[in-house]
């Protein structure tokens, strides 16, 4: 698939960059000015003294960033890249080069692909697949065999060969006994287990949120009790196995009532949310677009509000987008038939900028740090900093610009998102991976 | 004086009818009462048009009483049911009524188990009227609309009646229909039955919840009585149907303290002895057969009123 | 706006003419033993009980009524917008081995009678099919003209025929409107 939109390789990472003039937000270091960031050879530096750019010396790459904000590369630790098994949905090329295009330099898979990552030849072939890829892209092992829930995959092997956590998502793990072993096995290893809380009993049939919106339109809904019950035995198994706990997309109030009371109590409990729990509610199903079909489904408002105040109160830790791509095919069909899932890579900045940042719900810094820093922290990632020795990995966009969602300006090989005609601020202009430049076309080739 | 018309060219609900479309609906039915008591009960009015009945669940009942609308306006009926079809081979959705269409179909009659399949289907078309014949739990608006009709018919009005909807509320299209309908014709509604039954949040559709039958009927005009399924009670949702039939039947001695006028509606069929007595069902006050009859006259002015003339005619 | 309005029949011309038509009927029939009106909404219901009335009174017997709502055997409502309504249609008798009398305002292109000839046969088999028109203003589309006339008032397009019955409009006229453009559609009022 070709795009007018890029990439533009503008180098190869070799030798030196200069991004200048741009105001520098690194939560890690808490630096917020106007100012120069210095690569080199792959790694952020401070500035050379031989650098020269007019005269003689050595001659860095400039990238002018004046009036654009400079941030580490973003870093999405929730992704479904489909490969291997659903090529035709996305694959780990195609899932990076849209995660480039959206300001990512880095993203962590799930491992419900078929087969799935739980073993240590798949993680072999994600990591080899993955070298070609423009972005960093780090597998997520499953906490069972084939994600079925009875049996613990062989984790260890899966470390060794390169995963950053573990995860059953798209699934809950139901027994409450595996998970309570599954959290003691991670220990040994520092890696995070990441439930997908779920109780599929109280969630079957389920097709979107349970409340008005699911009465009126006759849909089967999923109470937001479906999610907290199991959020609720997760942080009570955590504590019991003082293990680490990351907590994948929450979507209710109730989930973040709980996951703030444990971190009061110190268990170690992380937690993301997704840039369509933050901005969407049930309201969005009423016309039966199956693009607003997403597990867990979209909530009403009240729950809305209650992520966002967890987002500014650092109950959520971190913003991570659930990108799940399903062909148009897929998503073709009655609402109680189609997937889960919708895509949000090319989406994710321009709605953190649009309904968080804007509107005063977080301030640049604190939206920054939960897409850099923050999911860098929790998977042991290198990177998420612009401090001198982290690798160069960098993302440069234009916060003031605003560009209108169609479907001709995602590079995902899939088209499901729930947010046609919205309009968006906050435009990629540069990714940089490893000191690679990549320039970036504004989404849609126009300004508005 | 300004004609009323129906605003959309397909009928998927009554939640998106206004008062003056329901009116006009009810008022053209009325006429068609007339042509059903022909010796020769067919008109002109839609010859040369093809209608599909497109039911893929199964419903003998609608699907009759559509089809005898369809033959007494001259259209050309094709009946398709999924058991038939390649519907059973896998095919989508989608792909089947595009397929219908290209046949160049003029009206699709759908009636399918997944809410909002109606929906679905006037994005997959490009030129046919859609007509919902009962879609999951979310609407069967031609049942709403005969149901007005006969409580029309009874009181003389609508405005102002007391309609309890007495069931499974959660499951049922024709009560959410029923709903819609009833409060935009200025009647008062209340939903009857055991919480489980309840959908969350209905209150906000503008009725009032009695988990208690004989609370409920007290100032009723009208009962509409859904049918109960024994799935329901494999699902858990109440124990046993005799345990439902006790508490939630209505019986000869659960109507002594009603309204003596108050008459029962059912959308059939009727489980027996469960969710109504027979002695209930066979009374002076049911009104069940008039319902099947006004439901020709409605489907045959729903089908007339949106075959009007294509666009090229608005000024 | 019609440029010009020329009255051609007031309430009491109406009348006279509606009794020269009972006679005639009568006349022509040799009684009214076997014969019933039925009129075509919307104003020919009206002149059709009336026409009753006074054959009534020539004959002292009770003449049936009826009324036919042609809208569902229109050959043009799939074209016209908005849509007409459907009114109900009454013959409240057998219409077998009679003679029927429709009764109209105004005819002119014959479609009207065309599409009340269906509906009418399928009610049954009349012995005999009979027309009464009020105005006659030529215009035929059709191999159609009327066995009982009130007025003769040849036209063109650009004029208007207008009839106002009591039951309907409040008076009894018909008046002519002429306008420059030249669309007048014909009888306004259908
Ligand atoms: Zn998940």
């Amino acid at each position: 698939m070709t795009s007018n939109r890029g990439p533009a390789r503008l180098t190869d990472g070799r030798g030196l960059v200069v991004i200048r003039g741009g105001r520098i937000v690194d939560p890690a270091s808490g630096r917020d000015e106007v100012g120069d960031v210095w690569m080199e050879d792959g790694r952020m530096i401070e500035r050379p003294s031989d650098a020269r750019e007019e005269t003689g010396g050595r001659r860095p790459f400039v990238i002018d960033a004046r009036g654009k904000v400079v941030t580490p590369g973003l870093i999405d630790m929730h992704v479904h890249l489909r490969e291997p098994g659903r090529e035709d949905k996305e694959t780990i090329q195609s899932g990076a080069r849209a995660g480039s295009a959206g300001g990512f330099t880095a993203v962590a898979c799930m491992p419900n692909t078929d087969p799935v990552i739980d073993n240590a030849e798949v993680v072999h072939f994600v990591l080899e697949r993955a070298r070609q890829a423009d972005i960093k892209v780090y597998p997520i092992g499953a906490i069972t065999k084939g994600e079925r829930g009875e049996q613990l995959a062989e984790i260890a092997e899966m470390v060794d060969a390169g995963i950053v956590g573990i995860s059953d998502d798209g699934k809950n793990v139901d027994d409450p006994a595996i998970m309570r072993r599954a959290l003691e096995y991670a220990k040994m290893f520092g890696i995070p287990v990441i439930p997908h809380c779920e109780d599929m009993n109280l969630s079957a049939g389920g097709v979107m949120n349970e409340g008005v919106v699911s009465t009126v339109l006759g849909l089967k809904g999923i109470p937001n009790a479906a999610e907290e019950v199991i959020v609720a035995r997760d942080i009570t198994l955590t504590e019991l196995t003082g293990s680490r706990l990351h907590i994948a997309h929450v979507s209710t109030a109730g989930s973040v009532v709980l996951i703030r009371e444990a971190k009061r109590r110190g268990i170690a409990v992380t937690a993301e949310a997704t840039p369509h729990h933050f901005s969407l509610t049930d309201e969005a199903v009423r016309t039966y677009d199956t693009n607003t079909k997403v597990n867990p489904p979209l909530r009403t408002a009240r729950d809305v509000e209650a992520i966002q105040e967890g987002l500014a109160d650092g109950t959520i830790d971190v913003i991570a987008t659930d990108h799940a791509p399903h062909t148009i095919d897929d998503k073709a069909v009655e609402y109680d038939l189609a997937p889960f899932g919708l895509i949000g890579l090319e989406t994710a900045l321009g709605l953190v900028i649009a309904r968080l940042v804007q509107t005063g719900t977080l301030s640049l810094m604190d939206a920054i740090r939960k897409m850099t820093v923050a999911p860098a922290r929790i998977l042991g990632l290198p990177g998420g900093t612009l401090e001198p020795g982290a690798p160069a990995d960098v993302t440069v966009f234009d916060p003031d610009r605003q560009w209108r969602v169609t479907p001709d300006v995602f590079l995902s090989r899939s088209r499901n998102s729930p947010f046609y005609g919205w309009t968006l601020r906050g435009a990629v202009e540069y990714t940089i991976v490893d000191g690679r430049v990549s320039g970036w076309a504004m989404p849609g080739g126009e300004k508005t | 004086m300004e004609q009323v018309q129906l605003r959309s060219p397909h009928l998927l609900g009554l939640e998106e009818l206004t008062r003056e479309e329901i009116q006009l609906i009810l008022d053209t039915a009325d006429s068609f009462k007339e042509v059903i008591e022909r010796p020769i009960r067919k008109v002109p009015a839609l010859r040369g048009k093809s209608v599909v009945n497109l039911f893929f669940e199964p419903s003998t009942r609608t699907r009759i009483s559509f089809e005898i609308a369809e033959k007494q306006l001259s259209a050309d009926v094709i009946n398709f049911s999924a058991s038939t079809s390649s519907v059973a081979k896998g095919e989508t959705l989608r792909d089947t009524v595009r397929n219908i269409e290209a046949m160049k179909v003029d009206v699709v009659v759908i009636r399918h188990a997944a809410a909002g399949a109606p929906q679905f289907l006037t994005r997959c078309l490009t030129h046919s009227v859609v007509i919902n014949a009962g879609d999951g739990a979310h609407e069967h608006p031609t049942q709403g609309l005969l149901d007005l009709l006969t409580i029309r018919d009874r009181f003389g009005r609508v405005d102002g009646l007391r309609v309890v909807i007495v069931g499974d509320i959660a499951h049922s299209r024709v009560a959410r229909s029923n709903i819609w309908g009833l409060r935009t014709m200025g009647a008062s509604v209340a939903v009857c039955g055991p919480p489980t039954l309840i959908p969350p949040g209905i209150e906000t559709m503008g009725v009032e919840v009695f988990y208690r039958v004989e609370d409920a009927l007290r100032e009723a005009d009208v009962i509409n009585v859904l049918r109960i399924q024994l799935e329901r009670q494999h699902g858990g949702l109440f124990p046993t149907l005799r345990e439902y039939a006790r508490t939630f039947g209505i019986t000869p001695e659960r109507l002594i303290h009603t309204k003596p006028h108050a008459i029962i509606m059912h959308p059939g069929p009727i489980n027996r002895g469960v969710e109504l007595s027979t002695d209930v069902a066979d009374s002076e006050r049911s009104v069940i057969l008039d319902q099947v009859t006004n439901g020709i006259a409605i489907r045959m002015a729903v089908l007339y009123l949106l075959n009007r003339g294509g666009d090229d005619d608005v000024e | 706006m019609p440029e010009e309005t020329t009255l051609v029949l007031d309430e009491k011309g109406m009348f006279r003419v509606m009794t020269r038509i009972a006679h005639e009927v009568v006349e022509r029939n040799r009684g009214a033993t076997d014969i019933a009106l039925v009129g075509i909404r919307r104003r020919g219901d009206s002149l059709a009980k009336r026409l009753a009335t006074l054959i009534s009174e020539i004959e002292g017997h009770p003449i049936p009524v009826g009324a036919l709502d042609i809208t569902l055997y229109r050959d043009d409502f799939q074209t016209r917008f908005p849509q007409p309504v459907v009114r109900k249609t009454a013959i409240p008798f057998d219409i077998e081995r009679r003679t029927i009398i429709l009764v109209d305002d105004v005819l002119y292109t014959g479609r009207t009678i065309r599409a009340a000839l269906d509906e009418l046969t399928d009610f049954g088999r009349a012995k005999r099919i009979q027309l009464a028109v009020l105005i006659d203003r030529d215009g035929r589309e059709l191999p159609i003209q009327a066995d009982y006339v009130g007025e003769h008032i040849p036209t063109t397009p650009h004029e208007t025929v207008v009839v106002r019955v009591r039951e309907v409009d409040g008076e009894d006229s018909v008046t002519i409107e002429r306008t420059d453009r030249g669309q007048g559609s014909g009888v306004r009022g259908q």
